[in-house]
């Protein structure tokens, strides 16, 4: 047990008391903060795995987030208008169960990431950047101008989406969900680092030579990662679309991708927890010195600017230091 | 040709103006050490990438366990068992002396797409691993960081991890480069018995090591091939101690 695993046991227990205490002291707001920075952190934790395991510096994770999302409205709003999404060959209705939305959200970001991976893969460094940077203004403007589902002004959902055996209108109770999601996925990330894959993808970024040279081709480790990554990324875009029931352009904007990116880099990249941290910090900061000015963000870019000078692991490696590999 | 585990045909490269390969044919047969040598930017690492598959010929076919492998890319060939280790040292360094290895036995195992079992607890990866690190005496050093390795000992396992690829043959970029007399000597040692595993293609500068481990030499000058034969054959021709070898040899 080392000062990592320590931390991270704290930020897991904040994640339980605070709502906890917030329900206790009927404060439905912070409830709402947590499960923001709940959904933030799986989406960071999403990108986590090509950022962090992968090396993969994409600068369009909101193309998944914004996919996820609607994924979510698209198929909501033709439930709750009661006309099909697809009436064909055969029917697709809408529908307002949020483990349909959810697979619907993972597949499709899922499927957007493996397209372009396919055809970003092939570059690498700052060209790797800029071509998922130029999908998500693709993204973004298709999203803008596609009036069907509510172009620039977004779609808005009335009722939240219902889970099995749950009031998901009741916050901590959709809170429960959220961060239920959140613990699996980190328990997958956990798994996926030390795992055959894990390995393979590790060394596909230190050294792709030698990954061919021992018969695997670093270019597919990293497509399935981007896959993996933007499919839980996309599952956390449905979940924040619920949150606010509400989706709009701007879940798919550039900002968003790079605020993403922000979770996971001063939380610490390839830390377990550090998009938990980042996104928590965020969420923080967003809310106190949101209050004080609207310019905030610049404290946001004097932290960003010490974590990257000071501490390339972010929070978790300021406070623990630098991880170690495990054999 | 019956008994060529790998062999090269006719093959060219030019950089620009510079031409890196010219016409190069060889062939490493089975059981041998055949070594390759040449001064410096004579066109052995160039030949040895184009074996491996990292570099394109502009023409000419590379040939392995009987089939063209021309147009196979590197990943391919190393499943087949073409086994490579590289001039400088290619290893995750900030990964375990392990786990580079593990990545050698897991690439040979053609199963990377397991993603919740864990790696280091895989029986049949890790026995050829800790053989690999057993064979080359790095058994010790397992744990440590890679990073923490001196240059001798990332030489070791460069050849280690070249080991668990269940090799067909070896191609070796200079594994001697920078390891110091005992280094070197050991090292010798260590190839002249894994000749009996599969046959080793040896790019080397250390005429010391050539000489008592090679069945056959090629001499390459410029990207042409200007010997090939014996130790005997090469330290007696006039060409080679001119262009090469000096006086001294
Ligand atoms: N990618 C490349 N582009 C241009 N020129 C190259 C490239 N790779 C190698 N060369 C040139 O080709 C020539 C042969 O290089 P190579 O690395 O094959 O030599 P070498 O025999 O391995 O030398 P050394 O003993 O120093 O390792 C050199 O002149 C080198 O500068
Ligand atoms: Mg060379």
């Amino acid at each position: 047990m080392n000062r990592e695993w320590l931390l991270n046991a704290a930020l897991l227990a904040g994640l339980v008391v605070v709502p906890g205490w917030a329900v206790w002291a009927d404060e439905p707001f912070t409830i709402m903060l947590a499960t923001r920075a709940v959904i933030f952190a799986l989406a960071a934790a999403g990108l986590n795995i090509a950022l962090g395991l992968g090396g993969l510096v994409s600068l369009g994770h909101a193309v998944f987030f914004g996919i996820g999302g609607y994924a979510m409205g698209v198929l909501a709003s033709h439930a709750q208008n009661y006309t099909p999404l697809y009436d064909g060959v055969f029917t697709i209705q809408g529908t307002k169960s949020m483990p349909v939305i959810w697979l619907a959200a993972a597949v499709t970001s899922g499927l957007a990431a493996w397209l372009i991976g396919v055809l970003s893969l092939r570059t690498s460094g700052a060209y790797f950047i800029m071509i998922t940077l130029a999908f998500g203004q693709m993204a973004y403007f298709f999203a803008i101008s596609w009036p069907a589902y509510g172009g620039e002004d977004g779609l808005s959902i009335y009722v939240r989406n219902g889970f099995p055996g749950l009031n998901t209108l009741d916050p901590i109770q959709f809170y429960g969900l959220c961060l239920a999601w959140l613990c699996l996925v980190l328990w997958g990330y956990a798994r996926l680092r030390r795992s055959p894959f894990g390995l393979a993808l590790d060394s596909a970024r230190q050294v792709p030579d030698r990954v061919r040279a021992v018969g695997l081709d670093p270019r597919r480790l990293q497509l399935v990662a981007l896959v993996l990554s933007g499919a839980v990324t996309g599952l956390a875009g449905a979940l924040f679309a619920d949150l606010n029931r509400f989706v709009s352009p701007s879940m798919l904007s550039w900002q968003m991708s790079g605020e993403i990116i922000v979770f996971v880099i001063i939380g610490g990249v390839a830390r377990l927890f550090g998009p938990v941290a980042g996104a928590v910090f965020y969420v923080m900061m967003e809310h106190w010195l949101g209050g004080i000015s609207d310019y905030w963000q610049i404290f946001l870019g004097l932290v960003l600017l010490a974590v990257v000078l000071f501490g390339r692991g972010g929070l978790i490696g300021m406070i623990c230091g630098k991880g170690r590999p495990d054999a | 040709m019956p008994d060529s585990v790998l062999s090269t045909h006719e093959l060219h490269k030019a950089f620009g103006a510079l031409r890196a390969s010219e016409g190069i044919s060889i062939r490493l047969l089975h059981g041998e050490i055949h070594a390759i040598i040449g001064p410096n930017g004579a066109g052995k690492s160039t030949l040895i990438a184009q074996i491996c598959g990292s570099l394109r010929p502009d023409s000419g076919r590379v040939t392995f366990l009987g089939r063209d492998v021309t147009a196979l890319p590197t990943e391919a060939r190393a499943r087949m068992g073409l086994a490579r280790t590289f001039q400088t040292s290619a290893l995750a360094m900030d990964q375990t002396v392990m786990q580079n290895v593990l990545l050698g036995a897991l690439g040979a195992s053609g199963r990377p797409w397991r993603f919740l079992s864990r790696v280091a607890r895989d029986a049949g990866l890790r026995d050829t691993a800790e053989a690999a690190l057993l064979e080359t005496g790095l058994q010790d050093l397992a744990r440590l960081r890679t990073a923490e390795l001196s240059h001798g000992q990332r030489r070791q396992l460069e050849v280690a991890v070249a080991l668990t690829q269940a090799p067909r043959a070896f191609v070796m970029d200079e594994p001697m480069a920078g390891l110091g007399a005992e280094g070197s000597r050991h090292l010798t040692g260590f190839l002249d018995r894994l000749r009996t595993r599969a046959p080793i293609l040896l790019v080397e500068h250390d005429m010391d090591a050539v000489f008592a481990l090679a069945d056959r030499i090629t001499v390459l000058v410029y990207g042409r091939v200007i010997a090939t034969g014996s130790v005997e054959d090469i330290r007696a021709d006039p060409l080679v101690r001119d262009a090469y070898l000096g006086d001294g040899a």
